[in-house]
């Protein structure tokens, strides 16, 4: 089927098989690696991917269902900022991005575009969260290196700027 | 220029970790690449009687389909995989294929592999795979292993691989025990982990177009035993092989292995001359992946009347799996040493049996043997002090090596010199975080209240074995390697620091410390320094990331190397000032002479002059290139104290872990940002073994929680902030005075929450629980205790 998805900013089309996962269609079809796979039931949220302005764990949507949509991924995240006049910091980044870093919110990495897709729609759904809303609100996105410690200061100082 | 190292440096790899730039190894791909997907034994142990794999070949995408028996005949060197830690001389090993042949050992081990074009036609390949089997007894637990009634292997006559003793003075032991005023004995069990790193494992193998030689990537810890391993398995010669390591994942142990993907992928490529790849899924790993743990341990413990410990006596009874894998035996053995913990123990005696299962391969898991030693000597100590009927904290204040007074070079009941040690002050500190005093006030006053949720305060002073390390220690276990690691240094002509890192980063920041410890040590901004590692052509000699070993030996080694740059960069410096070397001074990166300030030069601006050599000191050869292989002469032992608060609602038997205080010292640090994070992680990851995961199998050996959906990974919203502070108790064995902090946390929360639950619980009678301690098992232990406080 061909399925076509406005991914951070640009046109993609292509021709998929009906089965393909949307993650596997960002990764192998788009060639868009930031977005990482690491489970196989829905658990860890590496793959969480923003679809249409809503965060989705991108390997439990087809990719026949994204047609149509618009898809931003980690490596589109900093653009999305940058148009918003939101972006911040030497790298000109998102200012969760930017949190990240200054919070060494991430170790090996591989949970952290996910983590932070994942951050970033919390914070647009609630703009002024307690400590545990935070902790709940991140709860599908699993981290092995940090103990979220960081991760949870972070996602805090974000928000303590915003408001 | 102010110091660096010490310093709160943001990390230098975040920026491609952040922006999806960076490439872990599912996101490299090569032209023609054929994935494999591998067909696994559903049985623990069972008779392969047949395999049908015409259902598979011919299947869209398929390349090709072979057995274990097929790849045998072909002869392409794959080999039985490797176990460099043969414990004892008749240590048993039985051959571990890459894909079995006649018989299955455990759920999970690879009967077939199938080659196809994606990784969706390989799976599906795999499925039309039709085995046959004959299902034979299995041995699925410790005890059902030590019981010795079903083999877990069938051409074997017990299950027990090994008995390794660590007894240096039975004797005292003895004396110990037949005088003693109190003696507690205990039974722990150390529940098998899945060590669960969130990238799964993968790797790829590309075949060079003449033919012969090979590029590996993996994601693994080790690329360089790796390289070695793979040569002395499959025969092809270690100048033609290549190993990468990409961006890894973390690991914590998991991806220190010998795979069977691995072995099978390079001979394949080698094979097929075409790229081989494999990426596990997350429900694959608990067949595919080593586990972690999986000890019984039985200890006692002596001591006099006032509590002063005076011999302890441990036997362990070690799962090993099916099979031995790369340091599967050695383990348990990492723990031996440490069965005495940080106080002054005057007897040990320690026996370990290995016995194999039909369960996935033990191996290294966060910790390595330490957790579990760790986590048994701080029970007893409660359960001690319980005997004794004195406080938790005191009867660790009445047994400190030293009397909780600053030592060096103490040795050890096990032989084992610690390098130094100062327990009282992190033990003081950490309690007066937790302002214990006032803990107990509330703990009190809820149990007068009889209020359904109780806190449990509890507490772990810790003291690990890291920086593995000193080759002659570790050749007196039997490992078959050394211990040692390399560094290069060079400066270039641009001025620009290029350092080559033989210990292989999966998430710590190598590059950045290593920067800023060549910062500190030539005087350069830590951006001017690059940091090659984890690619065998570009770092050949290093032994890789494991033990907590990469700062106390790899990042010396690289202090070690830029010290010589800079002696010989002060002879170009001497030269060029027309004065005596003796009469030059190195300070923040500038040479210059004494008394003589005109006379001054970066040591930046003598790469180029080193790389020109128009004018060196006579004899000087060209360039500015030192590389150095430190072998530490000893170990070194980091230590803490640890508080864990729990909240346990005796209704429900739910826990929750209401704070966490960790006071720990690992020397001088490097960067303060990096320890905590990595002790955050380490701390969480102990806890997380004390109340969520356990890898569950069934009495048939099925793994009843391999994926994510009910293997408990803990998520942000069950766990809280952590207090730390740290002390600084610099190493005597290295230059750098540091340690190592990778496994701390792991190896002292464990203990804490444990310790924690069963003070909550006193009043039920309850002095001990098992890990992991659900709902259940504290229900349980509350009810069958009666219920009442």
């Amino acid at each position: 089927m061909d399925v076509s998805i406005n991914v951070n900013g640009k046109a993609h089309s292509q021709d998929v098989e009906p089965r393909t996962l949307l993650v596997h269609h960002i990764r192998d079809g788009m060639g868009l690696t930031g977005t990482n796979v690491g489970c196989d039931s829905s658990s860890c949220g590496a793959c969480t991917v923003h679809l249409d302005g809503q965060s989705v764990k991108s390997c439990t949507v087809l990719a026949v269902q994204a047609n149509g949509s618009d898809l931003t991924t980690i490596e589109g995240l900093a653009d999305t900022a940058r148009s918003a006049g939101s972006a911040t910091g030497d790298q000109n980044w998102h200012p969760m991005q930017e949190a990240f870093q200054q919070c060494h919110a991430l170790q090996c990495g591989y949970c952290t575009p996910g983590m932070v897709m994942a951050s970033v729609a919390f914070l647009e759904e609630n703009p002024n969260p307690t400590e545990d809303e935070i902790r709940e609100g991140l709860e599908g996105n699993l981290c092995r290196c940090t103990g979220y410690h960081n991760i949870i200061k972070a996602v805090q100082s974000v928000a303590g700027d915003a408001s | 220029m102010t110091a660096v190292m010490g310093t709160r440096m943001l990390r230098k790899e975040d920026p491609a970790l952040l922006t999806g730039e960076n490439k872990f190894i599912d996101d490299i791909h090569a032209p023609g690449e054929l994935w494999m997907g591998m067909v696994r034994s559903p049985m623990a142990h069972a008779t392969i009687t047949s395999i049908d794999t015409s259902g598979a070949v011919g299947m869209p995408g398929v390349h090709s389909v072979y057995t274990g028996a097929e790849l045998q005949d072909l002869g392409i060197g794959v080999g039985a995989l490797p176990c460099a830690w043969p414990v004892t001389e008749d240590m048993a090993n039985p051959p571990h294929l890459p894909v079995a042949v006649g018989e299955a050992k455990h759920v999970g081990e690879i009967v077939a592999v199938v080659l196809a074009s994606s990784r969706y036609e390989a799976a599906d390949a795999a499925e039309h795979v039709v085995v046959d089997y004959d299902e034979l007894p299995a041995v699925t637990s410790v005890d059902a292993a030590v019981a010795d009634t079903a083999m877990a292997h069938s051409d074997l006559a017990t299950n027990k691989a090994f008995h390794w003793p660590l007894d240096p003075n039975p004797e005292g032991t003895a004396a110990a025990f037949e005088s003693a005023a109190h003696v507690v004995k205990a039974r722990f069990v150390q529940q098998r982990m899945i060590c669960a790193p969130m990238e799964p494992r993968g790797c790829l193998a590309i075949p060079s177009p003449a033919g012969g030689e090979i590029t590996f990537y993996s994601a693994t810890q080790v690329p360089h035993i790796l390289k070695v391993m793979i040569a002395a398995t499959t025969g092809i010669a270690e100048s033609k092989i290549r190993v990468i390591a990409p961006s890894v994942g973390g690991g914590f142990g998991g991806k220190l292995n010998v795979d069977p993907d691995a072995i099978l992928s390079v001979t394949l490529a080698n094979h097929l001359g075409l790229p081989v790849r494999w990426t596990e899924t997350r429900s694959e790993a608990a067949g595919s992946s080593h586990q972690g743990r999986g000890q019984v341990q039985h200890i006692e413990a002596a001591a006099d009347a006032d509590g002063k410990i005076t011999a302890v006596k441990v036997h362990l009874d070690a799962d090993m799996g099916a099979y031995m894998m790369l340091i599967t035996p050695g383990v348990p053995l990492l723990g031996s040493f440490l069965y005495t913990g940080v106080y002054d123990i005057p007897n040990l005696s320690f026996t370990c049996d290995g016995w194999f299962t039909n369960m996935v391969s033990t191996d290294a898991y966060r910790g390595a043997g330490r957790p579990e030693a760790s986590y048994a000597i701080e029970r007893m100590m409660d359960l001690m002090a319980g005997e004794v009927g004195i406080t938790p904290e005191e009867i660790r204040a009445r047994n400190y090596i030293a009397g909780g007074d600053a030592f060096e070079n103490h040795e050890a009941a096990s032989t084992l010199v610690f390098d130094s040690g100062h327990y009282r002050p992190a033990h003081d500190r950490a309690l007066e975080m937790a302002d214990v005093e006032a803990l107990r006030t509330e703990q009190a006053r809820r149990r007068d209240a009889g209020e359904a949720k109780q806190l449990g305060i509890g507490m772990c002073t810790y003291v690990e074995i890291c920086g593995l390390a000193p080759s002659r220690a570790l050749g007196g276990l039997n490992y078959g390697a050394g211990g040692w690691e390399h560094a290069t240094v060079r400066l270039l002509p641009t001025g620009k620091v290029e350092v080559v890192s033989g210990s292989t980063p999966h998430g710590q920041g190598h590059e950045t410390a290593w920067s800023m410890i060549i910062a500190d040590k030539m005087g350069v901004d830590p951006n001017d320094v690059e940091v090659l590692h984890s690619d065998t052509a570009k770092s050949p000699l290093g032994l890789d990331t494991y033990g907590s070993r990469s700062l106390a030996v790899g990042g010396v080694a690289i202090a070690m190397a830029a010290d010589k740059v800079i002696e010989k960069a002060k002879l170009i410096a001497a030269h060029q000032f027309e004065a005596a070397p003796e009469d030059v001074e190195f300070e923040s990166g500038a040479f210059s002479v004494a008394g003589t300030p005109s006379k001054s030069v970066h040591i930046q601006e003598l790469g180029f002059a080193a790389f020109a050599a128009h004018d060196l000191p006579d004899g000087m050869e060209p360039n500015l290139q030192e590389q150095v292989s430190f072998d530490p002469p000893n170990f070194a032992f980091p230590f803490g104290t640890h508080v864990a608060v729990v909240e346990i609602d005796t209704d429900t038997g739910g826990v929750e872990l209401l704070d966490y205080i960790g006071v720990d010292d690992c020397g001088n640090q490097v960067n303060p940002l990096i320890v905590e994070g990595q002790v955050h992680g380490g701390i969480v990851q102990g806890a997380s073994q004390a109340l969520w995961e356990e890898a569950v199998y069934d009495e048939h050996g099925n793994p009843l929680n391999p994926s994510f959906m009910d293997y408990l990974v803990p998520s942000a919203a069950e766990v809280p902030f952590m207090k730390l502070d740290s002390t600084v108790t610099p190493s005597t064995t290295n230059p750098l005075g540091v340690k190592g902090v990778g496994e701390a946390g792991t190896i002292g929360s464990a203990a804490a929450v444990i310790n924690a639950i069963c003070d909550g619980l006193s009043p039920y009678g309850v002095t001990d629980i098992a890990m992991p301690a659900t709902p259940k098992r504290i229900w349980e232990a509350i009810n069958s205790n009666g219920g009442a406080a």
